[in-house]
Parts: structure tokens; sequence; C-alpha cells
């Protein structure tokens, strides 16, 4: 299941394999097949694992129209830094998480950057979309600002509880 | 104290719907027991040996009465009339009821408190000064930096799910009273040679099984650049800790293996490069917490009182809780008073519904309305006129709170061992009572003088012992509880790990053990101003070994 803020969303994206011939349309590539990044007319993206580090991406950042990076556990949180990282580096394309996220982290993904997140189906037949939506209305607002300051038309930003209160004060 | 606003009361709300909400998922099966495990502990709700256990936030340790009493009545309807105070300031309840658990919760913040992150792969309940606000060597009130802490740490969305849990402690004076080389983050304000106020930055201490003090990352950092610097020295370690081998995940390992500079250079590359003002805090933030932690308005007093001394003269109880209890305040005719949670042969930091509601009464009478939790686990009173501590002291007579023994070898620090704890390996408990009776005798503790014993029933060390003058870890040998004794631990003053005497001790030898070290001290010492500490400092192992081991 692929869902967004929105709800669920159809794929665009055909995720490729080390040996996979590309697709005649948007593709996910492994990392080790970055280089093939430079001759390909569709939209490319990337997946990458969650031991890399993003800032090898950055020659690259303008040129990807999607990131996609693994959880392996909804337990291992290095996605959520790697998410922070590639945004303040720059990325302005779709970052996905993919992997056995929890409905319960679908905030915190949003507020770190991250767009979409593509779940297994076990995971989806527990958690259906609408536990997921739930989650946006959880908390009002937190103490820490969102992965996008001031960018809140992109729905990624959010104003902390310090800005709320300074803009109370004033 | 600080009080909430209208924020960070929807936010505490919002965060106990969003429990009690997954708390039905996972009885309806939307979330499996490993999925809801770290969402439990982050709400502070452990699956002990014989029951759930609800851990309460106490942040840095400062509540008012209305706070206690909601405690108590917590203690009364959910659980068995009592709680326990914990090495982290907290507070926890042993017996309630899963179904009930959203119930305490609206209970708490209904009185400004919650249980969030006091336990879980997250940053924990930020510890501070017992003595904040009351020290007269103090910079500045270690408690602004901590609610400032708590507030940014509170449901991080990027340190949420760190590989390990995550202490951060902070001082405001020279003198540490919060055993900040002992925590993953240790924060020292200090002054910088232009007088500016910032902090002396410590990383990668810990107890545990693998005991480290805490390295200098940073000698000085200003301080509006504290939360940018710690988002950058989180980052480093959210990506880069182990993740292998939960044993190896906490943030001391990472120092420890890359080395203090390798980290620090990470952790200044990253600080350099993220947006620091998009993570500052603002000014105004400062300003606002730092009001509520003004020193409260304390009618003017002589430097002495009349009925203070005449007191002193008359009950030689008081005149010895004084002697031992009671602290200097920076403000004339005022005293601190610690309210011993360790009555002889009791258990350690464990206080009744009735003992909580004295305390609160005490508080709201004579002191300002103030209590503040020791990492001891005692209660202070940090704000009593000298004319009122007599009234203080005759309040907590009669019901095991009038312990004159702060510091003393019968103010034990132990963790709940085997008695509740599902990871422990010996019973701890029993063992601080035997011990506590062993030396019940007032002036025989007071000939021994100032020695802290600290007690854990297994290697996670929450017990403190690898920092006890004497340390006792229990441990499981072939079904067979067998504690091993470690010597010259200290948490502050020259932080040191202690060292083990040799083989360990049965159960029932441990109590000898203890006299034997205590009477080798007071045979070897040069003089009764040489504490235990000193004289270990001095002789070294050889004396308390030999006294141990050889005579058998």
């Amino acid at each position: 299941m692929l869902l967004d803020r929105s709800g669920v969303i159809d794929d665009v994206w055909t995720v490729i394999g080390e040996d996979d011939a590309l697709p005649d349309g948007p593709a996910i590539l492994p990392a080790a097949r970055l280089a093939e990044l430079a001759g390909v007319a569709h939209p490319v993206g990337v997946h990458i694992d969650n031991a890399a580090d993003p800032r090898s991406l950055q020659p690259v950042l303008d040129r990807l129209g999607l990131i996609s990076v693994a959880f392996p556990s909804f337990a291992d949180g290095r996605g959520f830094s790697i998410a922070r990282l590639l945004r303040e580096l720059g990325f302005m394309g779709r970052l996905r998480a993919t992997g056995p996220v929890i409905a319960d982290q679908f905030a915190y993904l949003l507020e770190c950057g991250f767009d979409e997140v593509s779940l297994p189906e076990t995971v989806a037949a527990r958690q259906p979309a609408d536990q997921w939506l739930a989650q946006l209305d959880r908390l009002s607002a937190g103490y820490q600002r969102g992965a996008l300051p001031g960018a809140t038309d992109r729905g990624a930003g959010r104003q902390s509880i310090l800005d709320q209160r300074r803009a109370a004060s004033s | 104290m600080y009080r909430y606003d209208e924020f960070d009361h929807r936010f505490v709300a919002e965060r106990t719907a969003e429990f009690s909400a997954q708390v039905e998922r996972r009885l309806a099966g939307h979330l499996t027991e490993d999925e809801f495990k770290p969402l439990r502990l982050m709400n502070g709700l452990y699956l002990q040996l014989h029951a759930y256990m609800l851990r309460v936030a106490i942040p840095y340790g400062t509540l008012g009465s209305r706070q206690m009493r909601m405690l108590a009545q917590i203690a009364e309807t959910y659980d068995r009339g009592y709680g326990h105070f914990t090495t982290r300031q907290n507070i926890q309840f042993n017996w309630p009821k899963l179904r009930d658990v959203p119930a305490i919760l609206r209970d708490l913040a209904s009185v400004e408190m919650h249980a969030i992150q006091t336990s879980g792969n997250c940053i924990r309940n930020v510890t501070s000064d017992p003595l904040s606000g009351v020290a007269a060597d103090e910079i500045e009130d270690p408690r602004i930096t901590a609610e400032l802490l708590r507030q940014w740490s509170s449901l991080h969305p990027e340190f949420t799910f760190l590989g390990r849990k995550f202490k951060i402690a902070v001082t405001g004076s020279e003198v540490d009273r919060a055993a900040i080389a002992v925590h993953d983050i240790g924060l020292q304000i200090v002054r910088n040679a232009a007088g500016e106020q910032g902090y002396r930055v410590l990383v990668g201490g810990g107890q545990g099984r693998s005991p480290f003090i805490g390295k200098e990352l940073r000698a000085f950092l200003p301080r509006d650049q504290i939360l940018p610097y710690l988002t950058a020295a989180l980052r480093v370690y959210n990506l880069h800790g182990r993740r292998d081998n939960k044993f190896k995940a906490r943030i001391k390992i990472l120092v420890h293996e890359l080395g203090i500079e390798e980290y620090r250079t990470q952790v200044e590359e990253e600080y350099a490069r993220l947006d620091a003002d998009a993570v500052r805090h603002p000014a105004e933030e400062w300003d606002r917490i730092a009001q509520y932690f003004a020193l409260p308005d304390l009618p003017a007093r002589a430097e002495d009182d009349a009925g203070y001394q005449r007191a002193l003269k008359q009950d030689p109880g008081f005149a010895d809780w004084v002697g031992r209890n009671v602290h200097a305040h920076r403000t004339t005719g005022y005293r601190a008073a610690t309210v011993s949670l360790k009555p002889i042969g009791g258990i350690p930091g464990d206080a009744t519904a009735e003992q909580m509601r004295v305390i609160a009464d005490l508080a709201e009478a004579y002191s300002a309305d103030e209590m503040r939790v020791t990492h001891e686990q005692n209660i202070v009173l940090p704000h009593v006129a000298l004319k009122d501590l007599h009234k203080v002291y005759r309040g907590l007579v009669g019901i095991g709170l009038d312990a004159p023994n702060r510091g003393l070898v019968t103010d034990i620090m132990a963790c709940p061992g085997l008695d509740y704890c599902a990871l422990a390996t010996a019973r701890s408990i029993p063992v601080a009572q035997r011990i506590s009776e062993r030396f019940g005798d007032t002036n025989r503790q007071k000939e021994i003088g100032p020695l802290s014993i600290k007690i854990s029933g297994c290697i996670n060390a929450c017990g403190h012992h690898h920092v006890g003058h004497i340390g006792i870890l229990g441990l499981d040998k072939a079904g067979v509880e067998s504690y091993q004794i470690t010597l010259g631990g200290e948490p502050a003053d020259l932080p040191a790990v202690g060292e083990r005497t040799g083989p360990g001790f049965s159960y029932e030898e441990l109590p000898d053990a203890i006299e034997t070290i205590v009477d080798t001290y007071l045979a070897a010492r040069e003089g009764p101003d040489e504490t235990f500490l000193q004289a270990y400092r001095r002789l070294g192992m050889g004396p308390f070994k030999e006294a141990l081991y050889d005579a058998a």
C-alpha cells in the first residue's frame, strides 16, 4: 500500500532491481545503479538503505524525482534523520519511507520531510489507511518545527508551539 | 515552578488521548505486541514480573503539593497505597491495571503531569540538581534549561526511535549534585572569559554493563546554541550508533568506538551545516520559562532564631536531623531540608499515600509549596524558614520520615530488583533493608560519616552501584544470588567507577562483608575528618581486600 497525507495513492514508479531493464516510465533505481541516471528521459528515483550517507547523494539531488529510504524495522529510526538531512541539503522531490513502519509514526515521518509511505501488505492489512489519516489530527502542534520551516504550503512544515506562543504574545 | 500554558495543556491532553487510542488498537489487534511495546514504553508503561508498572515523570524532580497529593490519590485508587521514587527523580507505581492507565494519565494531566518518555528508546526525563535555585554556588537555575529541553525533546519527530534510551542531566553549580558525568549528555552551566553564560558539554557517560565517565565534548557552548548543538549530537548518534546489539547501542559505546575526537568532529560538522536558526529557541521563550523559576517571595527573616536554638538544645533528635539533613540556602534565615525516604529497615524510595500527603502539607505550609525529588531517592523541602524547621521536623516524626541519615551509610540507593523487575538477577530491596538494620544506630552512623551504598539487582545498574562508595551488584550464579562488591565509585566529586574487591558474596554473607569494609575503614582512617572515599583513595584496595578475603 502506498499512501500520503491524502490517503491511498497510485504508484507511478516502478522499483527496479539490480539486473532489471529500465521501464518506459518513472523508475526507482537501486543505489548501486545511480550512474545510469545520466541517460534516462523519464523521472528517476533511487532507493537507499538506512546505513547510507545521504550526503553522498548531494551532487545528484536536483536530478532525482524521488528518494526511497529503507526502514528495515519500525523501531530502527535512522530514516528519520536521513529524511531531515536530505531536506536540509535541499532535496525538493518526493521522499518515500519504504518498509514496515506503523501508523503511529505517520506524523513523525511527515514532519521529518517524508511525503509518502510504501507499506508491506501485512502492515497495511492490520492498519488500513483510515488509521494513518487519523494520525494527522493526533497532535495539533509539537514543540519542534517541521522539516521545512515556512513551507507549510508543501504540507510538511508546521508551526511549533514555540512559534505559536510567539504569535499569541505579539 | 513551571506552570503549563494552554499549549502545554493541549499537548498533554492530546498525547493522553493518543495513548488511550493505542491501547484500544492493541486490544483490537491493529497493533501487534511488538509494535505496541515501544509505544507503551514511551508512555512509561512497563510489563514487570507480576504486573504492569507505570513510571510518571517528575521533570527535574520539582513538584508542588497538589501534584504530590494527586500521586497519593493515584497510589490509593489504582495501586496498593504506595509509590516508589526512583533514581531519576521520577515515581513508579508497581500495580496498576492496563485498563486503568488512561484514567491515571487523565488524572495526572489535571495537575500538569504525564508519563511521556519515562521509558523507551528516546530522550528521557531531564534530571537536575535538587538544590536548584537554593544553592549559593549556583550560576543559574539549571531547571530553565531542563524545562526547555523537556519541551524540545517531547515527541521529537526525529529522535523518538533512537537506538537506545538517552539521558540528559543539567547542573548550574561547580559542585555537581546531578551526576552529570554518568549521563549520555551532561550539561554544566558555566561562564566564559567574556562573562557570557553557556554550557560545558559532556558526552558518553553512563552506567549499565559498560560504565563510562562522560568526556568533554565542548568546553563552552553559548546558551542560545543548546538546541542546535544537541540536535547535531543526537543526529550523529541516531545515524551512526550501533543497532546490531542492544547492549552496545548507547551513545557511550559510539563515543568509545569512534573516540571522542572523531565523534566531536562529526558533531561539529553537522552543527556547522545545519540551519541553527530554525532550531534555536527564541530569547522570549527563555525569558518566559525563566520567570517561573525565580526564587519565590520569601518573607524576610533574621539570620538566627531563638526558638530554633532552643529546639536544638531540647530535642536531640532534631539536632541530629539538622546536622545531617539540612542544607544552606542562599536567602538569609532559610534552609533546605531533606526528608529521608530511607527509614531504618525500610525500602529505599518508597512512600505511602499518607507520607506523600504529610510531605505535601509541610511543603504547602512551610516550603513555598515546593518539593524536589532527589536522585538519591529522598525529597527536599527547598525553602524552609529557620524558625519553621522544628515544626517541619515534628511533622515528620512518627510516620517514618524523620531519619537523620542523608549521605550516611543507611541512605542507601537501590533498584527494585527481583521483587519487581523482569530484568533483575538478584534481590536488591531486602539487601538494602538488612544493611540498613545492621547500621541502624544513629551514633554509629555519625561516627562512620559520609558513605554511600548503592545496590543494583542486575548489570543494567539502575541502582547506580558503579558510583557508590560501596557498590553492590546482585548476580545469578547457577541459580544462587551472588553479590559483587565495588569500592571507590563516585558520581560527582572527581567522578570514578568503583573497583571490584574480588569474588562475590552470598546473600547471607553480604552484611558481614559490608561491616568488614566499614570496620577496616574506621581502623585505618587518619581521623574522623577523613571520609571513607578519601581513605579509600589514599589506601587503595589492598587493606580492604585483605580484610575481606585473607581472614576467611
